[in-house]
């Protein structure tokens, strides 16, 4: 209670100097925070928050989960990034899953999750998303909060303006940001104009979520920089923001900024999908892995694939047009009704909405204004909706509250602002703590956003804690926007930098949310589902030794006949069957990382003894009273040594 | 520091009152505090049992949990034990040997000793019971603070599990 009063006289205090120090036009900007911003953030001891968001950790390649309306982070879901907390990427079940036609990448800078949609809304089956660095998208579930599945994306570079579905979870679209030579090969870089190219990739997702890439679009070489689907009356088109339409090869800051327009890409899938189911397009080699995740055996495998089908946009009647977009828009923002495409002028001051009816009468009377490599232009002004005039400075991202309204961030000038669909005029602008990137209302880019909060996601942080030395997490604010005007309650850090995120009611999926991993469905081919199936084999120099955790003790917990030399591959099942009892395991000098291995089930990590001696292991997590207890031995004897393999249990051999 | 002095105080309380019980292990046995009165009997492993001291009312305790009453047929049903007795194997047998006291409790004799609701309560309900129930509250400290794990069984699976012990017990 002291502490609401501490932050509400804060809040109040805030009021003040906000007040003062704005200058702005009206009292609209000085309500930065309200006296019961406490009250309306706080989830008290043992209550759940009302909604999931599930925030990109950025450059750490994972997927964060928070609470809100607390801001409190719930867990870090490892996606594309090794993580030692609890071995994935590092235990011999999950290295696949960080497989790559480049081979093992231990590293992703993953940037925009979305949930997985039925009819326009969220379902909460999945939770997708994109890494930029070496083109890969990822499926996430909803039930147990692992990846399942990730799939590297050909031919692309920059995997950016990704990982978008439709309205049915038909597609996840991946884009290229970085166009390419395509397919790649040895040129001069200054001979790029004309010869890259920019593949929009277009990946099936069938009903059990697994991910197969149905075709490739073969776009002229700018950049695609994001990208989210028709709804409603535009469902089966997507719509796709582009820059460096200048086709700039070095320099960008400048060079990819010299046309006053870039486009907005209009393609419809739906034609290309027909296209394709037809026969059409071209397969060409591709060199790409995929990655799945099986939940009955608890192991990843990667396949390489060596096909992909190319469909160049040309052939395909009516399927891809361009909008021209003023000043490199970044942001490609879909209103709830489908009609609206905002193209968020980056360098700009305004916001260009397009409108979908428009743009098919355009269509129709073949209203174009020219044509880029073959791909025809509609006159700017025959798709124009309206307008946002002087919203801010730099606008990058726009969601929407699903009653009417829409909410741009804008990064220069560090301010949110609604503004009203259809009339175009700025409702509000609450300033942001600082530089803001993207926002996200829950559903906020579906039919059906759940328009009662909306967090910033900001790219500088500054002095909004207390300082960490010379590197910052990022900053995050919580807005109430059910009212007329925004209202700031809180701020919270976020880990990595999370670009875009996703929300869902929290009644959505938290029932469905899994407990434990059931022993019997247990199908792991290193798995002991009792104590009288653990022992050691050997194969040569691999030791192979099936193991068991239960509170409070390892079977076998004394391990003989190991040599210098050997490769240990621990495969610890644990035997638990209630919820939240995980065990960990952690090796002396293992060379990998720990395990921490949920009940039910079975991972691996190895090691490498280098020196004789008598090893001890234990369990990282504190399970019981008798945690303490839990450890044991292994004997590590020289490589030519005659010590037999010995493995037991209270000094009992088990069988 | 702080919680590691708590953590000591949680093993001395247990070590107090793991001594006041009945010892296992001989290793044990040798442990000494000021206010030992008497020294435990050494007692062999595999002959040890739980406390007798309130065994008298041991039969009439049901227990806590979902099984209020239970009428058994006296014949044993041998399908429902064998299945039972896999149960067992798979979900028990990491704590609990048929012939000696391991990290719970032994299972010969239990039917003897306990009501079978009581042992299925314990299996199907052994949070509460650890904190409620006289005897089970008296066999967590005689096991060491060892807590008894909810294997996350269903009511007819803690049934074969029964049927599997009273087989046991028939049979020796």
């Amino acid at each position: 209670m002291k502490n609401i009063l501490k932050i509400a006289v804060l809040g109040v205090l805030g009021l003040f100097i906000q007040s003062c120090g704005n200058g702005g036009s009206s009292d609209e900007k000085s309500g930065a925070i309200t006296s019961n911003a406490a009250e309306r953030v706080y989830v008290a001891p043992g209550e759940h928050d009302e909604f999931y968001a599930f925030l990109s950790g950025g450059y750490s390649g994972n997927l964060t989960v928070y609470g809100l309306p607390s801001g409190r982070m719930l867990k870090e879901i490892p996606v594309f990034s090794q993580f030692a907390t609890n071995g994935y990427g590092y235990s011999e079940e999950t290295v696949p899953m960080l497989n790559t036609s480049y081979g093992f990448v231990p590293w992703g800078d993953a940037h925009h999750p979305d949930i997985s949609q039925t009819n326009g809304e969220l379902d909460g089956r999945w939770v997708f998303i994109n890494e930029n660095n070496t083109p890969r998208i990822a499926r996430i579930s909803l039930e147990t909060f692992e990846t399942e599945e990730i799939i590297e994306i050909p031919h692309s570079a920059g995997n950016h303006s990704s990982s978008f579905v439709t309205e049915n979870t038909e597609y996840v679209v991946a884009g290229t940001r970085f166009s390419v030579p395509y397919p790649q090969k040895d040129m001069p870089i200054n001979e790029m104009k004309g010869n890259f190219k920019g593949p929009l990739t277009f990946i099936a997702v069938g009903d059990d979520g697994r991910m197969n890439i149905d075709f490739q679009l073969k776009m002229p070489g700018f950049n695609y920089d994001l990208s989210h689907p028709g709804r409603g009356d535009s469902h089966g088109w997507f719509f796709f923001t582009t820059y460096n339409t200048e086709e700039a090869h070095t320099l960008q800051e400048v060079n990819a900024s010299q046309n006053d327009k870039d486009f907005i890409a209009a393609v419809n899938w739906k034609k290309i999908q027909e296209y394709v189911e037809n026969g059409g397009g071209e397969e060409i080699a591709a060199e790409y892995a995929h990655n799945v995740f099986d939940h009955s055996t608890q192991t990843a495998t990667s396949t390489m694939e060596d096909k992909v089908l190319t469909v160049d946009p040309r052939e395909v009647e009516g399927a891809v047009f361009f909008m021209p977009t003023p000043k490199s828009p970044h942001g490609c923002d879909v209103d709830p009704s489908g009609e609206y495409i905002v193209g968020n002028g980056k360098l700009s001051t305004d916001l260009t909405v397009h409108s979908f009816s428009k743009m098919i009468t355009a269509i129709e009377n073949e209203d174009y204004e020219g044509d880029a490599y073959g791909i025809p232009i509609l006159n700017f002004e025959s798709t124009l909706a309206g307008t946002v005039k002087e919203g801010g400075l730099g606008p990058l991202h726009t969601e929407f509250d699903g009653e009417g309204n829409a909410y741009t961030t804008f990064f220069i000038s560090s301010e949110v602002v609604k503004w009203k669909l259809g009339t175009w005029e700025v409702l509000d602008r609450q300033p942001s703590y600082y530089s803001v990137g993207h926002n996200m209302i829950p559903g906020g880019n579906s039919r059906k956003p759940f328009g009662k909060y909306m967090i910033s996601m900001n790219k500088i942080t500054k002095d909004r804690f207390l300082p960490t030395g010379p590197e910052l997490e990022h900053s995050a604010q919580l807005y109430d926007i059910s009212g007329d005007k925004m209202e700031l309650l809180l701020d919270f850090p976020t880990h990595g930098e999370p670009h875009y995120a996703a929300g869902i009611p929290a009644d959505m999926i938290k029932s469905k949310s899994q407990k434990i991993y059931r022993l019997d469905e247990n199908e792991h081919e290193y798995a002991a589902t009792s104590e009288s199936e653990t022992k050691m084999v050997r194969d040569g120099n691999e030791v192979h030794v099936y193991m068991t955790t239960v509170r409070s003790h390892f079977s076998p917990d004394n391990l003989e006949g190991i040599k210098v030399g050997d490769k240990v591959f621990f495969h610890v099942t644990n035997l638990e069957q209630d919820f939240d009892v995980p065990h960990g395991f952690a090796m002396i000098g293992a060379n990998t990382s720990e395990l921490l291995i949920m009940p039910g089930q079975t991972k691996t990590i190895t090691w490498e003894p280098k020196k004789e001696g008598v090893w001890p292991f234990y369990c990282t997590d504190f399970c019981s009273a008798l945690h303490q207890e839990m450890q044991g031995y292994v004997r590590v004897s020289g490589q030519n040594s005659n010590v037999p393999l010995k493995w037991t249990l209270d000094d009992e051999e088990i069988n | 520091m702080k919680s590691l002095l708590k953590t000591t105080g949680i093993f001395a309380a247990m070590l107090l009152m793991f001594s006041c019980g009945d010892s296992e292990k001989k290793e044990k046995d040798e442990i000494r505090l000021d206010d030992y009165k008497e020294a435990p009997a050494p007692e062999a492993k595999s002959a040890s049992q739980d406390s007798e001291a309130d065994s008298g009312d041991d039969l009439s305790n049901k227990g806590i949990g979902p099984i209020d009453n239970l009428s058994l047929d006296d014949d044993i049903d041998s399908d429902m034990a064998a299945k039972g007795g896999d149960i067992f194997k798979n979900m028990c047998s990491a704590c609990h040997k048929m012939d000696k006291k391991f990290v719970g409790p032994q299972i010969a004799g239990v039917t003897e000793r306990r009501s079978p609701e009581w042992i299925m309560n314990m299996i199907l309900n052994p949070e509460q019971m650890i904190k409620e129930d006289p005897i089970a509250k008296r066999l967590l400290i005689e096991s060491n603070m060892a807590v008894m794990a909810n294997q996350g069984l269903a009511e007819d699976e803690a049934r074969a599990i029964l049927e599997y012990f009273r087989q046991y017990d028939e049979k020796n």
